[in-house]
């Protein structure tokens, strides 16, 4: 018998909230941080983005005592884990707590602009990750998960397992992205991003809109049943397909799903978060996936209408407002989806519906062909 | 008895080693020549060592499908990172291209790795401060909770800049990592070899 992961503390800094409580009410509320932008940097061609007021992140540093010469990544990674690791109550500084952050992009707009004061070797990731481990005074040596869109499910599937290795007591997963025009410009050559509010899963969808959040889940291991919401299980799988492009036959996504499902109660299974970015390929792959793992009944739902693709926070936040969104007995509503636009007609809605369980997954896709999947439960 | 040695590959000498060593010994695979240099570090170190070991590419479904592949490293994408940098930096001179942006992930690595054999196990790339047995040992004993998981094909890989990178790629069984300690001794050895 494994041992079990619970979920202790959460937190999400986003455009929405600087609380996982205040997220959430604001997601049910329908309320969306996206907006349209004509410009920014050398863009010139206009986007939507759902983008954090570096006014109100400042401001939160002031109250947590955050001081020092940080970028806005690192900031913003702190914003949200100094409140987290606070309502956990846990002493941080300790060498039985794992940090783990999860990020695509780091400090990489420090290629395009230095900032005084900060090292420009900060753009390595892990040095990064160091000054955050710093902040706490944590003793161990830094890793950070960096498997592109799914980071954030990869780095709590890593926590899970390196607390039931014995090594560790707690773990302190992070996840952030800052939304620089590195990155705006690349997925604008791909094409892949939309003028208008994404749609995800509708026929006229047109693509992603970028976004970001900081997010944190502190985790515990204990060998004993308790209350509250334990990280059951997760998978990562590769389509071995493409290194941009999603599998037409969904493969990883799908082999993810099979495995999570294994440990899952299909008659507690609230519903599937899933990735839904509203590209034309993400969400049609998605569709095969969840029909080959006959999940085409159990509700679906995607949170990138209200966020915009939060990149390594995605798979942190977006579970953090799933355990908020199953203990509300309520399926969150797929902001931008109106019509069915996949192939398979999966459960998803643009209204809020009410839901039974106590069991939800998390799916996440990316470059690299890379899926993954948890499962989390709640225990009475 | 004493434990037979890993077998590994460690590359170091340049952009100009990887394309005669894939021209030698590879040639098949016409994606090659889009890879950054990150990619084509791990791609041509990863067939030599199958070559060494003598794995066959052909398995079966359960193979392909025990196979992960973890690799780490400390820059990252960051060479990739830079040459996209500078298609924006010039407003004069913006050209950002796909092509190079898709490179600035550094677990492309892990997926053109996968591509080319087939291997539908799990992928992931975890950046660390510098090469470190212990914790990669730790991660990669880790990586073995995953019940599916039956070998790993695991290694460092880094690139600064264009014509400069470190690889080390070794294949690690389920039992290679139960015992954590000695798999660190083998990684200290490869580690050891990155600088020669």
């Amino acid at each position: 018998m494994a041992r079990l992961i619970r979920c202790i503390a959460d937190n999400v800094v986003s455009p929405l909230g600087t609380t996982s409580r205040s997220n959430y009410d604001s997601v049910k509320a329908g309320r969306s941080g996206l907006a349209r932008y004509e410009s920014m940097g050398n863009i010139t061609t206009p986007f939507v983005l759902s983008r954090v007021d570096r006014g109100v992140i400042d401001g939160l540093c002031t109250e947590l005592g955050i001081q020092g010469n940080y970028t806005f990544f690192e900031k913003f990674l702190l914003c949200s884990s100094v409140q987290a690791v606070r309502d956990a109550g846990i002493d941080a500084s300790s060498d039985r707590v794992l940090f783990i952050i999860s990020t695509t992009k780091g400090n990489v707009s420090l290629l395009g602009q230095p900032q005084e004061g900060v090292e420009q070797e900060r753009v390595l990731l892990a040095k990064a990750a160091r000054e955050v481990m710093r902040f706490f005074g944590n003793p161990g040596k830094p890793i950070v998960v960096c498997n592109a869109c799914i980071s954030g499910v990869c780095a709590q599937i890593e926590a899970m397992r390196a607390l039931r290795s014995g090594r560790y007591d707690y773990a302190v997963v992070i996840g952030a992205d800052e939304q620089s025009p590195f990155i705006i410009s690349g997925f604008l050559s791909f094409k892949a991003i939309s003028d208008e509010p994404c749609r995800p899963f509708d026929k006229d969808r047109k693509g992603l809109n970028l976004g970001e959040c900081a997010a944190t889940v502190v985790l515990e291991v204990s060998d004993e049943k308790k209350s509250g919401w334990e990280l059951v299980c997760g998978a990562i799988r590769n389509d071995a397909n493409h290194i941009s492009g999603p599998s037409r036959t969904g493969e990883g996504s799908y082999l993810c799903l099979m495995e999570v499902l294994k440990e899952c109660n299909r008659n507690e299974l609230a519903f599937v978060n899933v990735h839904g970015t509203a590209t034309a390929y993400n969400d049609e792959m998605e569709s095969i996936a969840l029909y080959r793992a006959g999940l085409i009944d159990v509700p679906v739902t995607g949170l990138k209408g209200y966020y915009g693709h939060t990149m390594g926070a995605a798979g942190i936040m977006e579970s953090i407002l799933s355990m908020y969104a199953v203990r509300d007995n309520t399926v969150l509503a797929t902001r931008g989806y109106s019509e069915q636009g996949t192939t398979y007609p999966v459960s998803v809605c643009s209204e809020i519906r009410e839901c039974n369980g106590s069991e939800f997954i998390k799916l996440l896709s990316g470059f690299g062909g890379s899926n993954a999947a948890l499962l989390y439960r709640f225990v009475e | 008895m004493e434990r037979r040695g890993l077998d590994f590959v460690a590359l170091n000498q340049g952009n100009a080693q990887l394309t005669e060593l894939y021209r030698t010994h590879i040639g098949d695979w016409p994606k090659f020549y889009k890879m950054d240099t990150l990619s084509k570090a791990g791609f041509v170190a990863t067939e030599l060592l199958l070559k060494k070991v003598g794995e066959c590419r052909c398995s079966s479904e359960e193979f392909i499908r025990s196979r992960a592949i973890v690799l780490f490293g400390s820059t990252a994408s960051l060479c990739a990172d830079r040459n996209y940098q500078e298609t924006i930096q010039d407003k004069d001179n913006y050209y950002p291209s796909p092509a190079l942006f898709v490179y600035t992930l550094p677990n492309i690595v892990t997926g053109e790795i996968a591509i080319r054999n087939h291997w539908r196990g799990e992928t992931s790339f975890y950046v660390l401060e510098e090469p470190d047995a212990s914790q990669m040992a730790f991660h990669l004993a880790c990586a073995f909770q995953d019940g599916d998981t039956e070998s790993i094909l695991a290694g460092w890989v880094d690139s600064r800049m264009n014509d400069d990178f470190q690889v080390f790629v070794t294949l690690v069984s389920r039992e290679d990592a139960a015992d954590t300690e000695w798999l660190a001794g083998q990684l200290q050895l490869m580690i050891n070899n990155l600088n020669k």
